[in-house]
C-alpha cells in the first residue's frame, strides 16, 4: 500500500505537481488519466474500456478526501485575504472512476467549494465540472453571473461532455440557480440541468432519491454556527482601520495648548479606545451572533442596540462624568456598532437589496449626521478642559 | 429569520405560469408554491431577491429586480454611481459550497 502516499501528494488544482513521478502533462492527457488514481504513472496502454477511443480531456483525477493541506487552506480562507487565491483549474475532474453512466456535477474553481463537493462523494464514481468562477464561490459567482449559463455552456462543450457520458444530466448546485438559465443550457447542449441540494453533504440522499431534493434541501438556513465562522471576516475588516481611530483618539486626548503630550493621551484616551473595540465586537461580532434574539428586523437598529447595552454596561466601570463626553459616548459607539453590524448584510442568505437599499437610505443620513455632532462633542469637551469654554 | 417586509421586488404573472415547478426547485427560501396546476407566491417577504427563479422560468412568468443584499456593495454602487457589486469576493454564505 505504498501508492496512495504518492498520490496523496498531489495537491488538487496543481497540475505540475502531478505530473512529477511521470511523464509530462502533455502526454499524460493523452493516456486514459481516470485510471492513474491507482497508481502513480498511468498505464502505458488505454484499456479497451468505451466503445469508442475517446478519452476524457480531464484536467486530473481527485480523491474524496482532504489533506492537511486542504484543512489548512481552509481556515486561512475563512480568516483571511488568502481565499482570493485559492483556485482550481477550470475544467473537467474525475472522482474515483468514473464511466459513461457516472453522474456530473459542476462546481465554481474557488476551492474550498470544489473541497466540499468532492468530500461529499465519498464512494461514488463521479464527473465534475469546474467553472470559471475566477476563484468565488458558487453563491456569490452565481450573484455575479460568473457562475453563468454561457460560462456552463462552454465548459459543457470544451469537455466533450456528450462523448463522456451517455446520459443527459448535469447536476448543479442549487445556490448556483441565480446565474444559470437552465432552459437555455438545455437547449444548446442538450443536457438537463438538475438542481441538487444546498448542502453538498446532502448529495448521496439527493442521489439516493432518484435525483429528488426534499424541501429541507432546497431551504436556505442560517444557523448560529453558519454565522459564526463569518465573524472573522467582519472584526478583521473592522480591526484593520482600529489604528487609524486609534492615532485620532490619542491625537485629541493629547492635544494640549501647549503641545501633544502622550501621558494625557494615553490617561484620558484609552477608554475610548475601549469603546471603540468593544463597538467593532458589538457590530460585528455579538450582533450577527445574537441576530434572531435582537429586536427589529433591520440590522441597523440591531446593531445599535447591542452597541448601546455595551455602551450601559461600559459607562459602569468608566463612570465618565464629563457631560459632552457622555453625550459622545452614548451617540457615537452605539452607531459605530449599528453600521459595523448593517455590513454583515453582504454576507448573510436572507437580506435582499430592496431591504439593504432602504435601511441605508434611512441608516446614512443618520451616521453622518452624527459624525459631525460627534466631533463637535469632542471639541467642545476639549475646549472645556483647557478651560476655555 | 425574517428581514425587512413589503420591499421585494418580486412581481408573479400566473397567466404565464405553466406549473414547470422549476421556481419551487430554485428558490433557497421556498417563496413559491404549487397552486394546483400553476405556481403562486406563498410567502413574499422570504423573498432575498437572488433572481433565481426569474432566470430558470422559461415562461417569462416571474419578474424581479434581483442583485447583491450586501450594505457595503449598495454603499460602492452610490459612491461610483454604477451597479451595486461586491468587492468581497469569496465572502458570502459559508453555507453554500
Ligand atoms: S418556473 Fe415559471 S412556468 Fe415554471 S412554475 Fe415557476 S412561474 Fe410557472
Ligand atoms: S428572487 Fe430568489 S428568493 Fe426571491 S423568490 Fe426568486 S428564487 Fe426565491
Amino acid at each position: 500500500m505504498e501508492e496512495p502516499r504518492v498520490k496523496k501528494r498531489v495537491r488538487i488544482g496543481d497540475i505540475r505537481k502531478q505530473t512529477s513521478c511521470c511523464a509530462s502533462s502533455v502526454e499524460m492527457e493523452q493516456e486514459p488519466l481516470f485510471y492513474q488514481e491507482s497508481s502513480c504513472c498511468p498505464p502505458k496502454k488505454a484499456p479497451e474500456t468505451s466503445a469508442s477511443n475517446f478519452v476524457p480531456p480531464i484536467v486530473q483525477t481527485v480523491s474524496t478526501d482532504w489533506l492537511i493541506d486542504d484543512y489548512l487552506g481552509q481556515i486561512r480562507c475563512r480568516v483571511s485575504s488568502y481565499r482570493n487565491s485559492y483556485i482550481v483549474t477550470p475544467g473537467l475532474y474525475a472522482v474515483g472512476r468514473p464511466d459513461n453512466g457516472s453522474d456530473v456535477f459542476a462546481s465554481a474553481n474557488y476551492k474550498l467549494s470544489f473541497d466540499i463537493l468532492r468530500s461529499s462523494l465519498k464512494g461514488m464514481n463521479a464527473w465534475v465540472i469546474v467553472l470559471d468562477t475566477k476563484g468565488i464561490n458558487v453563491w456569490c459567482a452565481a450573484g455575479k453571473r460568473t457562475f453563468g449559463t454561457d460560462e456552463l455552456i462552454r465548459r459543457i462543450s470544451d469537455a466533450h461532455l456528450d462523448k463522456v457520458v451517455s446520459h443527459k444530466r448535469i447536476i448543479l448546485p442549487q445556490l448556483g440557480a441565480p446565474g444559470i438559465a437552465a432552459h437555455v443550457v438545455s437547449k444548446k447542449t442538450g443536457f438537463r440541468v438538475y438542481y441538487g441540494p444546498v448542502h453538498a453533504k446532502d448529495i448521496p440522499a439527493y442521489i439516493a432519491s432518484g435525483y429528488n431534493a426534499t424541501k429541507e434541501m432546497r431551504t436556505v438556513r442560517f444557523t448560529w454556527l453558519d454565522r459564526l465562522v463569518l465573524t472573522p471576516m467582519e472584526m478583521i475588516p473592522a480591526l484593520k482601520k482600529f489604528p487609524v481611530y486609534a492615532l485620532f483618539v490619542l491625537l485629541i486626548f493629547g492635544l494640549q495648548p501647549s503641545g501633544i503630550f502622550f501621558r494625557e493621551a494615553a490617561v484620558n484616551g484609552w477608554p475610548f479606545l475601549l469603546l471603540g473595540l468593544l463597538s467593532v465586537f458589538s457590530g460585528a461580532f455579538l450582533t450577527p451572533l445574537s441576530l434572531p434574539f435582537v429586536p427589529s428586523r433591520a440590522f441597523a437598529v440591531k446593531g445599535w442596540i447591542v452597541g448601546f447595552i455595551f455602551v450601559l454596561l461600559a459607562q459602569g466601570i468608566l463612570r465618565i462624568t464629563d457631560k459632552s463626553l457622555l453625550a459622545f459616548i452614548y451617540l457615537f459607539f452605539p452607531l459605530l456598532s449599528s453600521y459595523i453590524a448593517l455590513q454583515f448584510t453582504g454576507s448573510t442568505a436572507f437580506t435582499g437589496m430592496s431591504g439593504v437599499k432602504k435601511e441605508l437610505r434611512y441608516a446614512l443620513p443618520v451616521y453622518k449626521a452624527a459624525a459631525a455632532i460627534s466631533f463637535l462633542l469632542l471639541v467642545i469637551s476639549r475646549l472645556g478642559q483647557w478651560g476655555i469654554l | 429569520m425574517r428581514y425587512l417586509s413589503n420591499v421585494t421586488t418580486l412581481e408573479f404573472f400566473p397567466e404565464k405560469c405553466t406549473g414547470c415547478f422549476r421556481c419551487i426547485e430554485v428558490c433557497p427560501h421556498q417563496v413559491f408554491i404549487m397552486n394546483g396546476k400553476k405556481a403562486a407566491i406563498d410567502d413574499r417577504d422570504l423573498c432575498m431577491e437572488c433572481g433565481a427563479c426569474m432566470i430558470n422560468c422559461a415562461f417569462g412568468a416571474i419578474s424581479v429586480n434581483a442583485g447583491v443584499g450586501c450594505a457595503s456593495a449598495i454603499i460602492n454602487g452610490m459612491i461610483t454611481g454604477g451597479e451595486p457589486s461586491c468587492d468581497c469576493s469569496s465572502g458570502s454564505t459559508s453555507s453554500c459550497c
